[in-house]
C-alpha cells in the first residue's frame, strides 16, 4: 500500500511538472504580449519597450520559467500584469463565485438526478423509465451556453425575474448575489443532471440484482422502499465518485457559461487574461485546474484501492 | 398496458429510429445545401435586415439581411465536416496507440496510458482556446484541437477493449500458433472491437459538434462569412431583445443534431452488442 | 401586542428609508463596457482608466469640456509667450491631495518629469518629452518651456495622461489612486464593479451632489440592456446595444442622447503592400464602399459619415464625404486602369468590436461585387496589436481611432498605415507650430484634403456616443471628446 501510494504520488508530481512546462511553452508562443496589449494603439514603440522591461518580458524564457516555478514552490503565485495585484487575490476572489456556482449547479443536478434516477430504476423497463432516459438524452444534447441564453430570454428579458448577468458582489446584499447565480447554475446543472441521472439509474439497477435485495423483496417491501432503504446507500459510491469528478469539470467547464452571464469567475478570469496576454494569471489558473483534476483522480483511485469492492456488497 | 410499455422500451428501438431519422435529416440538409439553398447563405442585404419569417424567408433574416434557413442548412455542412474530420483524425492515432499499448504491455503501456491521463488533465475547452489563439482562429485549427482531444479517448477505449479480447481463447490460440502481435491486432482484435469503436465514434461526433459550437461562439472556430451554428449564436447575442429568434434556431439545430447522434449511438450499442454498456459520455 | 409593535416598527423604518431615498438620492451606478486594467492614467493607456478616474479622482491643470472647450481646473489661469514656446500657469490655492498633502507647483514638475522619464509608460510620453524645462520655483506658478511652438499644449494638458499626482502615492496609484479630485477610491471587485465615495475635503465639496458612485463592468450589449431595464444601472454612457436604442427611446423611464465621439472608424490600408501602394487601387476600394449600408447594418444607423481623419465635432473639420461616393462602376474602371488582375485577393483583419465584425462582413460583400475577394480574419485585440499594428502584417483592417485630433499619426512613416509622404509631413509640422486657432484650422484643413486625395485609408464614419440613462439623472455628457464620466456634474432631479 505504501509503495503504491508513493508511486502514485511520484506520478502526480511528475505530471504537474510536465504540465507546468507545457503551459509555459504554449503561453510563450502565444502571439502578442502584455505590454503592447495594455498600452494599445496610441503608444510609441519606446513606451511599449519600457513597459515590457518593467514587466520583465524581455528576459529569456528559461529564466522567467524558473522564477515562476520558484515562486510557486515558495507559495507565491506572482503578480498580474493587467491588474497590478497579486494573482492569489484574483484567484481567490474568482473562486468565491466559481465555487458557489459549481456547488449550486451540483446541488441542482444531484437533486434532479436522484429523483429522476430513482424513479427510472423503480420503473425499470416501463414507459416512464424510457421517458426519463429520453429527457436525459435531450439534456446531454443541449449546449449549456445556449440553454443559458434561453434562460436569460425567458427569466431576465421576458419576465424580468432574475438578473441577466453580471455579479453585484456578496456584500452588501448576499441575496441579490445569490440570485445572480441561479440562472448560470441552472445552465450548468442541466448537463450534469442528465449525466448523473444516467449514472444513478444504472448504479441502482446494478445493486438491485444483488442477493440481499431479493431477500428484501421476498420480505414484501415495496420497490420504492427497497430503493430508498437498501439500494440507494449502496449505489452512492459510484454516484459520489462521478460527482467528484464532475465538480472539477464544472469549475473548468464554466468558461462559456460565465461569459454568457458576465460572471467574474475563474473561467472568465482565464478567458480575459488570455485576451489581455496576462500570461502569469493564465499559467497559474490552468495549472491550478490541472492540479484539481489530477488531485481528484488521485483521491478517487485511493478510495477505490482502500475500499475492497466486496465490502460494499455486505448489507 | 404493461406489455405495451415494455415493448416500447425493448431494444430502445424507437430511440434508434428517431436518432437515425434525425441524423438522416441532418445529412440530407448538409447535402442539399451543397447544391441548393433558398438564398445564398452569405448574401448580405442590409435594407432587409432582421425580417420576420415570411414566404420569401421562411425563418426570417439576420442582422445583415441574410436568410436564416439558408445559413442553418450551410451550418449543417460545417457541423458534419467538423464531426467527421475531428473524429477521423482523432480515432486513427488513438486506436493505433491503444493497440500498441495493449500489444506491447509493460512499461510502454504504462507510459502511453499516463500520457492519455495527462492529456485528460487539461481542461479541453481551454486547451482548444489556447491552440486556436496561438495558431490563428479558424475552422481548421478548431478541428485539430477537437481531434487532439479525441486521441486519448480512443486510445483508452481501444486498450481496454483490446485487453479483454486478448484474454480470450482464440487469441491465445493464435499466439500459440506463432502469429505476430501486429497480425493478431489486425486480424483478431480490430474486428472484435469495431462495434465498440463505432459507437464511441458516434458519441465523439456529437461532442465534436458541441465543441465546435462553443469554440465558434467564443470566436475561435468558424470564421465569417461562413455560416456555423455556434457563430450564428454568437452573432445573435447582440439581438436578444429585438430578435430572440436569431438565437433560438441555431441552438435548436445543435441540440437536435446532437440528440440524433447520441440516440443513434445508444441504439447501435444496444443493437450491436449489449455488452458494450461501458461506453459512456465524457464531456467537459 | 408585541406583533403590533414589530409591525409598526418595520412600517416606520421602511417609510423612513423610502422617504429618505425619494428626497435625496445621492448614489449612482454607471455601466461601463470594459474594466480598467489598473487605475493610474499616467502609466496605462486603456480608455477605461480615464472613465473611472479622470475628473473624479485625478485632475489635470486644465479641463476639457463636452464641447471641446478648455477651462481652468488645477490651474486658475495661464498665458502663452509670443513664440508659443513658454506657457505660464497660475495654480489654484489651498488645494490638497486626498491624503492631506498640499498641491504645489512641485507636484506638477514631479508628475510631468515622471511622465517623460525613460521608464515611463505614459501613452503621451512624446508630448511630455517635448517639454524642455519646468520651472517650479514659485509654489503657485508653473512655467513650461517647450522645445517647439506648442499651440495644442493646453489641450494635451487636459487629457487624463496629464493628471497631477503626488510623489508620495505615485507608486501605488494603479491600485490605490490618490488625487486632488472630488472622489476617493472605495472598493474594487475585480471583474465586476468599482466604487468611489465623495471626498468631503474637496475644495468645492458643497456643490457635489452624488455621494456614492458604482461603476459596473459588462461587455455584452444584451447584458447592458437588461441591467438598464432592471434598474441595476442608472446610466450607461457609450452604450453598445445600438439595436435596443429605439426601445429605450420609447420608454419614459429612460433618457437617450446620441452625440459624437472622437472615434474615426476607417478601413485602414497597408499603403506599402502591393497592389495597395497604387492610388487607383485604394480609390477603387473607396468607391466600392457604401458608407450608409455599413452604418445601417453594423451600427443600426448610428454614426455620421466622414471623408477624412477628423470628426464633425473637431475644430477645422471639412466635410469630404463627397469625394468618393458609392460608385461600383467607377471602382471597376479604376481597377482596370490600374492593371490589376481580377479577382484580386486581399485579407481583412477584424478586431472584436461590432463595428468591425459586422461592418467587416458588409465591406467584404461590397468589395466582392467589384472583383476583390476578401478573406476575413477575426482576431483578438492582442493579436491585432501585434500582427497589424506592430508588425504591419495585413492588407486591410477595420478600426476606430478614438484619440482626439490624432491626424498627426499619418506623418509617421512607420505607423501601421505605412504612409510616407513628405508634403503631408510638412503640413503637420506647420500645423503643430501654428500660432493661433485660425492658422491651425488652415493646416488641419490641408491635412484632411491631402489624406482624402491620397486615399490613404477609407474613411467610414464617426462613432456615435449613445447614452442611455434614468430620465431623472442629469449632468451626463452627450458628446464624448474624451473618455470621462464627470460625477461632479451629475445630480438627481
Amino acid at each position: 500500500m505504501t509503495t503504491y501510494l508513493l508511486q502514485r504520488l511520484m506520478i502526480l508530481i511528475a505530471t504537474l511538472v510536465l504540465a507546468s512546462v507545457v503551459i509555459f511553452a504554449v503561453l510563450d508562443i502565444l502571439p502578442g504580449n502584455a505590454a503592447q496589449t495594455m498600452l494599445g494603439a496610441s503608444a510609441t514603440p519606446q513606451t511599449v519597450a519600457a513597459l515590457a522591461h518593467k514587466l520583465g518580458l524581455d528576459q529569456p524564457a528559461p529564466l522567467r520559467y524558473g522564477e515562476w516555478i520558484s515562486g510557486l514552490v515558495r507559495g507565491n503565485l506572482g503578480r498580474s500584469y493587467a491588474y497590478h495585484s497579486s494573482i492569489a487575490a484574483l484567484i481567490s476572489a474568482s473562486l468565491k463565485i466559481s465555487g458557489p456556482l459549481a456547488l449550486l449547479a451540483m446541488v441542482i443536478a444531484a437533486t434532479v438526478a436522484l429523483v429522476a434516477g430513482m424513479a427510472a430504476a423503480a420503473r425499470h423497463g416501463k414507459a416512464s423509465d424510457g421517458a426519463i432516459m429520453m429527457a436525459s438524452q435531450i439534456g446531454l444534447a443541449v449546449p449549456n451556453f445556449w440553454f443559458g441564453i434561453m434562460l436569460v430570454l425567458v427569466f431576465a428579458v421576458n419576465w424580468r425575474l432574475l438578473p441577466s448577468g453580471g455579479f453585484p458582489g456578496w456584500t452588501p446584499d448576499p441575496l441579490r448575489a445569490f440570485s445572480a447565480l441561479i440562472l448560470p447554475a441552472l445552465a450548468l446543472g442541466l448537463v450534469q443532471a442528465a449525466i448523473l441521472t444516467r449514472v444513478t439509474r444504472s448504479a441502482l439497477l446494478d445493486v438491485l440484482h444483488e442477493d440481499y435485495i431479493r431477500t428484501a423483496r421476498a420480505k414484501g417491501l415495496t420497490p420504492q422502499a427497497i430503493i430508498r432503504r437498501h439500494a440507494l446507500p449502496n449505489a452512492m459510491i459510484p454516484i459520489l465518485t462521478i460527482m467528484g469528478l464532475q465538480l472539477a469539470n464544472l469549475v473548468a467547464g464554466a468558461v462559456v457559461v460565465e461569459n454568457v452571464f458576465s460572471l467574474p469567475g475563474l473561467g472568465r478570469l482565464i478567458f480575459q487574461s488570455i485576451s489581455n496576454r496576462d500570461t502569469p494569471v493564465v499559467a497559474d489558473c490552468v495549472l491550478l485546474l490541472v492540479a484539481i483534476v489530477i488531485g481528484v483522480n488521485f483521491l478517487v483511485d485511493l478510495a477505490c484501492a482502500m475500499i475492497d469492492p466486496r465490502l460494499r456488497m455486505q448489507p | 398496458m404493461r406489455r405495451r410499455a415494455s415493448r416500447l422500451h425493448r431494444g430502445a428501438a424507437p430511440g434508434l429510429v428517431l436518432g437515425a431519422g434525425l441524423v438522416a435529416f441532418l445529412l440530407a440538409m448538409a447535402l442539399l445545401a451543397l447544391v441548393w439553398t433558398p438564398w445564398p447563405p452569405a448574401a448580405i442585404d442590409v435594407p432587409h435586415r432582421l425580417l420576420h419569417p415570411s414566404l420569401a424567408h421562411w425563418l426570417g433574416t439576420d442582422e445583415l439581411g441574410r436568410d436564416i434557413l439558408s445559413r442553418l442548412m450551410a451550418g449543417a455542412g460545417v457541423s458534419l465536416k467538423v464531426g467527421m474530420i475531428a473524429v477521423g483524425l482523432g480515432a486513427v492515432p488513438g486506436v493505433a496507440l491503444g493497440l500498441i499499448a495493449s500489444a506491447v504491455k509493460g512499461r510502454s503501456e504504462d507510459v502511453i496510458m499516463q500520457l492519455c491521463d495527462f492529456a485528460f488533465a487539461f481542461p479541453a475547452l481551454l486547451s482548444a482556446i489556447m491552440l486556436t489563439a496561438t495558431y490563428g482562429a479558424g475552422i481548421d485549427n478548431a478541428i485539430l484541437a477537437i481531434a487532439i482531444y479525441n486521441v486519448p479517448v480512443f486510445a483508452k477505449l481501444t486498450r481496454a477493449m483490446a485487453n479483454s479480447v486478448m484474454a480470450r481463447e482464440f487469441v491465445q490460440a493464435a499466439r500459440a500458433a506463432g502469429r505476430s502481435p501486429a497480425g493478431i491486432a489486425v486480424h483478431h482484435v480490430v474486428p472484435n472491437i469495431l462495434a465498440a469503436l463505432l459507437v464511441q465514434a458516434t458519441i465523439q461526433f456529437s461532442i465534436a459538434i458541441l465543441a465546435e459550437a462553443a469554440l465558434s461562439y467564443l470566436g475561435f472556430g468558424t470564421q465569417p462569412p461562413e455560416a456555423s451554428w455556434g457563430l450564428m449564436l454568437s452573432e445573435a447575442q447582440n439581438f436578444l431583445f429585438v430578435a430572440p429568434r436569431l438565437a433560438v434556431y441555431p441552438g435548436l439545430a445543435i441540440a437536435l443534431s446532437v440528440l440524433g447522434l447520441s440516440l443513434l449511438g445508444d441504439g447501435l450499442r444496444d443493437a450491436l452488442d449489449p455488452r458494450l454498456q461501458k461506453i459512456a459520455w465524457q464531456r467537459a | 401586542m408585541r406583533h403590533a409593535f414589530y409591525l409598526a416598527f418595520f412600517l416606520g423604518t421602511s417609510a423612513l428609508v423610502s422617504g429618505a431615498q425619494a428626497a435625496t438620492k445621492d448614489s449612482v451606478t454607471i455601466g461601463m463596457a470594459l474594466e480598467p486594467p489598473g487605475l493610474d492614467p499616467t502609466m496605462g493607456a486603456a480608455a477605461a482608466i480615464g472613465e473611472v478616474t479622470h475628473y473624479n479622482i485625478f485632475e489635470g491643470l486644465t479641463k476639457i469640456g463636452e464641447d471641446f472647450s478648455v477651462s481652468p481646473l488645477l490651474a486658475r489661469s495661464w498665458s502663452f509667450s509670443k513664440d508659443l514656446k513658454t506657457l505660464t500657469f497660475q495654480l489654484q490655492q489651498g488645494v490638497k491631495f486626498q491624503d492631506g498633502q498640499p498641491f504645489t507647483s512641485a507636484d506638477v514638475k514631479y508628475s510631468f518629469e515622471r511622465d517623460a522619464a525613460k521608464a515611463s509608460t505614459n501613452k503621451d510620453k512624446a508630448f511630455f518629452a517635448s517639454i524642455q524645462s519646468i520651472d517650479a520655483s514659485n509654489p503657485q506658478v508653473v512655467v513650461l518651456k517647450f522645445k517647439a511652438p506648442s499651440f495644442q499644449a493646453l489641450y494635451h494638458l487636459g487629457m487624463n495622461t496629464a493628471v497631477i499626482i503626488d510623489a508620495k502615492s505615485a507608486a501605488t496609484e494603479a491600485t490605490h489612486p490618490v488625487g486632488t479630485g472630488p472622489y476617493t477610491f472605495g472598493t474594487w471587485t475585480k471583474g465586476a464593479s468599482l466604487t468611489l465615495n465623495k471626498w468631503d475635503g474637496y475644495r468645492d465639496a458643497a456643490h457635489i451632489a452624488i455621494r456614492h458612485a458604482t461603476f459596473r463592468f459588462m461587455s455584452d450589449p444584451a447584458a447592458e440592456s437588461a441591467a438598464l431595464l432592471a434598474g441595476d444601472i442608472d446610466a450607461f454612457p457609450r452604450f453598445q446595444g445600438v439595436e435596443d436604442v429605439s426601445a429605450f427611446q420609447k420608454d419614459p423611464r429612460f433618457k437617450v442622447t446620441v452625440g459624437g465621439t472622437e472615434g474615426k472608424t476607417i478601413i485602414a490600408i497597408n499603403n506599402k503592400q502591393k497592389p495597395l501602394d497604387n492610388l487607383k487601387v485604394r480609390q477603387a476600394i473607396a468607391y466600392a464602399i457604401d458608407r450608409k449600408a455599413i452604418i445601417d447594418g453594423a451600427m443600426n444607423g448610428f454614426g455620421t459619415p466622414i471623408g477624412s481623419h477628423l470628426t464633425p465635432n473637431d475644430p477645422g473639420y471639412i466635410d469630404l464625404t463627397g469625394q468618393y461616393p458609392y460608385d461600383p462602376a467607377k471602382s471597376k474602371a479604376l481597377l482596370k486602369a490600374a492593371g490589376v488582375k481580377l479577382p484580386l485577393s486581399l485579407t481583412l483583419t477584424l478586431p472584436p468590436p461590432a463595428y468591425a465584425r459586422q461592418g467587416g462582413q458588409i465591406i467584404a460583400a461590397e468589395l466582392a461585387k467589384v472583383g476583390i475577394n476578401v478573406k476575413i480574419i477575426n482576431v483578438e485585440w492582442a493579436q491585432w496589436l501585434s500582427g497589424v499594428f506592430k508588425n504591419k502584417n495585413y492588407d486591410l483592417t477595420v478600426i476606430s481611432h478614438v484619440e482626439p485630433l490624432d491626424i498627426g499619426i499619418y506623418a509617421n512613416p512607420d505607423y501601421y498605415f505605412q504612409y510616407d509622404n513628405k508634403d503631408y509631413q510638412n503640413i503637420i509640422t506647420k500645423m503643430n507650430a501654428a500660432p493661433d486657432l485660425a492658422s491651425f484650422k488652415k493646416y488641419i484643413g490641408e491635412a484632411q484634403h491631402k489624406l482624402a486625395d491620397d486615399c490613404v485609408n477609407v474613411y467610414l464614419f464617426q462613432l456615435a456616443q449613445i447614452t442611455v440613462a434614468n430620465a431623472k439623472l442629469q449632468g451626463l455628457w452627450k458628446n464624448g471628446p474624451i473618455f470621462v464620466n464627470d460625477l461632479s456634474a451629475m445630480s438627481w432631479k
